[in-house]
Formats: C-alpha cells, structure tokens, sequence
C-alpha cells in the first residue's frame, strides 16, 4: 500500500510532477554532462601514456605532462638499455609546431614521432591508409576529427609543417587531445625534422620490463644513472598529467563543479516540490497517523514518492543525456558515459532525492495527528 | 420517533470502572502562557463493550479534545488512561500510535477518505499500517465493506461515493482492524438526515458486538435514539449521564421488531 500511496500521491498532480521531473532531469543531464567531459578530458589526456608500449618514462626534469615535454639527449636511451632487467628501450619525440593550411592559415599541432617497427608508440583506430605508410617519404597520419582545424580533406592532402612539406598518408578516429590541438603522427627522424630538434635529442625513451621483474627497483636503478633526467612508471606519469590538466589548470575543478552545481539545483528543485506536495497531503499524513501508523511507515510513503520520482526523472535525464553524449562523439570534445558513471548518476539521483525527502520528513514529524478533527 | 433512552438518576460523573476504554480524573490544559486554557477539567468515564455511548454538549465544552485523549492523539496534562487494559501513562508517540492501530478505530465528522484510493483501498489502508497485508487484507477489506452495505462500491474512489457512502467506507476503515473502541467525532454532522440516520443505525449495530465499545461525539439529537448510554459534558466536566432504561429498545431494535410482526 505505500508504493500505491506514494504513486497515487505523485500522479495526482500532474503539474507538481512534472516540475518534480523537469528538476531532476536538469539535474541528471547537467551533472551527466559535465562528468561525461571530465571522463573524456580525462581518456585524451591519458590516451598516449596507456597506449605507448612502456614500462617506464623517462623524460626532461618538470615534466608536467604528455604534450609540454622538453627535449633529453638520445643517449639516456643507451643507459636506460644498460639497466639490468630492461628489455627495450625506445625513443620518441613530441613537441608544439606550426601546421600551416593548404587554404590559408596555420594551425597549432603536436608532432608524435615514433618508429613502428619499436613498437613504442604507432597510430591507432585506423580507419584509412595504413600505419606502414609512414615509412614513405613526407608521410603523416592525422586523426578524423581534425580535419577541418587541419584544412584537408582527406588523406592524399598536403600542407607544410615547419620548414618541411607533409602529406597525409592515413586517418585514424578518436585520437583527440585534451588541449584540441591535433596530434600528427610520423616517424622519429621526421618528427626532428618537422620540429627542428637535433639528431641526438628526443622528447621521451619509454623503457620496458622485463615481465616479472620489479618495476619500482628499475626506476629506481635508471634514476641513479640519470640523475637530471626524470623516470615515472606508467601510472606515475597518468597521475602527473591528469593532476597538471584537470587541477592545476582548474579545468577539472570547474567541470566537477558544474557537477556539484547540477545536484544541488536538482536537490533544491526535488526537495521544494516534495515538500510542498508532503503539506498537501498533511491532513492525509495525519489521518495515517491517527490510524496508528507508525512514523516509518510515513517516512517510507514519503522516501517512495522521491524514489519513484528519482527513476522516472533518471530514465528521462539519461535519455536526454545519452542523446548529447551520441551527438559529441566526433567533436572535439566528446563526452563520455560509461556503465560505471550511468550507475553513479542512477545512485547520485536516488541519494538527492532522499536528501530532498529530508524536509518533507522533517514536516510530517512535527505533524499535530489532533488536526484530523480540525479538517 | 420513541425514546430509546431514559434519563437516570445518576448525574454528574458516575461512571463505572473496568471498561475497555477507562478515563481517571483526566485533566487537559490547551495553549501557552496566558493562553493556556483548561479544556478538561478531570473527566472520568469508562466505555464499556457492547454499548453505543453519545458524548454530548455545546461546541467548547471539551468534547474533541476528550476524544483525541482517549484515542491516544492527545496526552492528559493529569489523570490516567487505561485502553484493552493497558496503561498509557509515560508512553511515547510510537507507542501510543502502537496501541492506536491494535485498539482503536476513528470516524471522522469529514470521513477523512483518501482520495486517490478506492473505497477498498481505503479500508485496506487501516490493516496495511497494522502490516496485515496481500490477500487476507483484501478480502478482510471486501467484508468490511459488505457489512456497511457497500460491496458494490469496493472500485469507487470517495469523490464518486455520496457523504453517506463516505462515511461508510470510513466506518468500515474502523471496524477492519477489529479494535476494541470506535472512536466516532460528530459522524452524521455532515449527513443529511437520512443518511445521518443509516450510519447511526450502522454504530448501533456495530455497538452490538461484545468486543468493543462505540463512542460518538455528537450534538445531533436525532442520534440519541440509537444511544445505549448519553454523557453530557460541559465546561471540561461530564455533568451528567443517562442509561437506556432496562428493556426499552433502541430504535434499531424497535425497526427490527416491527418488520418481525410485518412478516408474521
């Protein structure tokens, strides 16, 4: 009889629930919303240290993240080589430069260069041309999403990058940067070239273990043979990026603020109706309690009327909000829900809508069951 | 009409101990500061089984107060109470609402209906909060509803049941949990006079059952009577009390009596 109670209460004001529901789902969509960029900020920050074949990364001292790396000398390759239980180590080069448009114009990239056959860091979701390609002359790949901010159209398309002539050799799709500048995938010596980086500099040397071994302790040896060189395992590195991208910058901070923002206007809106709906239905509440219910079962009426509000406001919020997130999977900047995050919102509703109930509880405790003499 | 109740010789405050419902000495100050105001001041009354007792004065004189006191809703300011037997001196509101729902049932002057369930729904809502429920309670529901004449309204919600239906659902509400007292404020006050009448007819019939006692608040004198007993209240005090002499019938008797003699 409480769900019945709880349902007939809900639906017998239409308007009142519908303002329940719009306030939930404004809500949902907008914490949805602003967590889904902070999971996608979050995967392309991220993107390149999970996918290079690497144990450890070994770098320029400061180093805050992936894009913003200062050259090291090719030779900490050779000590890294040296380490005991180090299998391979491989170089790789990444830095800012000017791509200039076929129609006019440069873009702001980041040149990747890396040599496939070390296995160290190649394109990925290629969706055309081949990764082989690169090894032709001029070869760059670039991803899908740029091609506009590139101004190409496709492969076969040229522009200039530097001093130097590169011609699109292959696409891939959903290789996106956190700071929307485009990533050009090509070959080690080409990367130098492209960004005018001597011979015997390179940006990283990603270091494998052998399986089995201690990783920490051959950080740890590497560090003691390089002492002004950084080494971070894999983890260490994500940590430091993410840490320097969504905190450092406040980037992250305002997305899980808008969150934050979202349930709190949410919670204001569910807990304002709920109780304006509790006082409604007062004399009703007290006509249960002279009945001899027992404040629980009130509460449970009332926790029921939020709960069901919390589904139905959730399954539309959702639905609105998987509509956004189909619509920004091939922006720029995309935004991401995953089963782990739809089942957060899911409990983050439930929860604002029982903090919501809270009022409506708080009414109905301080109910006078003698005014259902009054009525 | 006959006079179905005469008055006793008893006057002010005789009333008999070891009821299911005992009233000592109950006193009730209302409001704070130089509001405060008694509103009873020392009651004592026992409702006995098997008797319809009317409680009867002007508006003021305490008689909705009296009864949310002896219905758990209130607490006295001083006196004792005793419902089926139980003391409920000290007790908290849990525990009141407790003794509520085993003990006591309500009709109220506005029926006090809930107006998104059906007539069964609401029946059934009284043994739901006694956590009576699932087939059982239906049927408890369905019965309750045919005794007060109603079996074929079990699906209508209050706002397509007439104000004597109401109050007949609301009556079935009371008698489902087969309490021990019916506690009943001013039952037929918003009743025409033909439907005043049948739920009347109803308590007294109710009032019948050697389980429980029946009280009504009133100051319709056409329910008098249907009354096995008449307290009179006035300023916080019973100031009188009339018995339905040994003998006499009521007027449900006298209706069920003379529709024996029509069929003979």
């Amino acid at each position: 009889m409480t769900l019945t109670l709880a349902f007939r209460n809900l639906f017998h004001d239409r308007v009142r629930l519908a303002v329940t529901l719009i306030g939930i789902l404004f809500s949902i969509v907008l914490v949805a919303v602003q967590l889904g960029l902070y999971l996608g900020a979050r995967g392309m920050i991220i993107s390149m240290i999970d996918r290079a074949d690497g144990d450890l990364w070994i770098m320029a001292y400061g180093t805050k993240n992936f894009e913003e790396a200062q050259p090291i000398r090719a030779r900490e390759r050779y000590v890294a080589l040296a380490t005991p239980d180090v299998v391979s180590a491989v170089p790789l080069v990444t830095a800012f430069t000017d791509w200039r448009k076929p129609t006019g114009g440069s873009t702001l990239v980041v040149v990747i260069g890396a040599d496939a056959e070390d296995g160290g860091l190649a394109p990925w979701n290629v969706v055309a041309g081949d990764v082989t390609g690169l090894g032709a002359r001029d070869a760059v790949m670039v991803d899908k999403t740029y091609l506009a901010e590139l101004g190409i159209a496709g492969v076969g398309d040229t522009a200039q990058v530097g001093a130097s002539r590169v011609r699109v050799v292959g696409l891939t799709e959903g290789i996106r940067s956190f700071t929307v500048t485009p990533f050009i995938f090509t070959t080690l010596n080409r990367a130098r070239q492209l960004i005018d980086m001597p011979a015997d500099n390179i940006t990283y040397v990603l270091a494998k273990v052998r399986p089995g071994a201690d990783i920490e302790k051959v950080r740890d040896a590497i560090r003691a043979k390089l002492p002004d060189s950084e080494v971070l395992t894999r983890a260490e590195f994500r940590e430091r990026s993410l840490n320097h991208w969504l905190f450092a910058t406040g980037a992250g901070v305002a997305l899980l603020g808008g969150a934050a923002l979202g349930l709190i206007v949410g919670t204001v809106i569910v807990a304002q109706t709920l109780y304006s709906s509790t006082k409604d239905h007062l004399a009703e509440f007290a006509t249960l309690r002279a009945l001899g219910s027992s404040s629980g079962y009130i509460n449970k009426v009332i926790l029921m009327q939020a709960g069901l509000s919390a589904l139905i406001g959730y399954a539309l919020g959702m639905s609105i909000a998987l509509t956004i997130v189909y619509l920004s999977e091939h922006t720029a900047l995309p935004i991401v829900m995953s089963p782990g995050l739809a089942a957060l919102l899911l409990a983050l509703t439930v929860v604002m809508c029982a903090v919501s109930a809270l009022s409506a509880i708080g009414k109905v405790m301080r109910i006078d069951p003698a005014m259902v003499f009054n009525r | 009409m006959t006079a179905a109740v005469t008055a006793s010789e008893d006057t002010v405050p005789a009333t008999a101990g070891n009821g299911v419902l005992d009233a000592r000495d109950i006193v009730k100050d209302l409001g704070h500061g130089a509001g405060r105001v008694r509103a009873l001041k020392g009651v004592s009354l026992s409702l006995n089984p098997g008797e319809l007792t009317l409680l009867m004065g002007p508006s003021g004189s305490g008689k909705t107060t009296l009864l949310s006191i002896l219905g758990c809703i209130l607490t006295p300011t001083a006196g004792t109470l005793t419902v089926a037997g139980r003391p409920t001196g000290g007790l908290a509101p849990e525990a009141l609402a407790e003794l509520r729902r085993s003990h006591v049932g309500f009709i109220f002057q506005s029926y006090n209906l809930f107006p998104t369930l059906t007539a069964e729904e609401n029946v059934r809502l009284a043994l739901d909060v006694r956590g009576s429920r699932g087939s059982d309670a239906v049927v408890a529901a369905q019965r309750a509803l045919q005794k007060v004449g109603l079996r074929h309204k079990l699906k209508s919600y209050p706002a397509n049941l007439s104000g004597g239906e109401q109050q007949r659902v609301a009556v079935a509400r009371s008698l489902v949990g087969a309490p021990s007292v019916i506690l009943a404020d001013e039952p037929t006050a918003a009743l025409d006079s033909e439907n005043g009448l049948a739920v009347m007819a109803l308590l007294s019939q109710i009032a019948k059952d050697r389980s429980r006692a029946v009280l009504a608040v009133t100051h319709d004198p056409r329910t008098v009577p249907y009354a096995d007993r008449i307290l009179r209240i006035e300023d916080g005090l019973i100031v009188g009390e009339e018995r339905r002499a040994e003998g006499v019938e009521t007027v449900h008797e006298l209706a069920r009596t003379r529709k024996r003699k029509a069929n003979a």
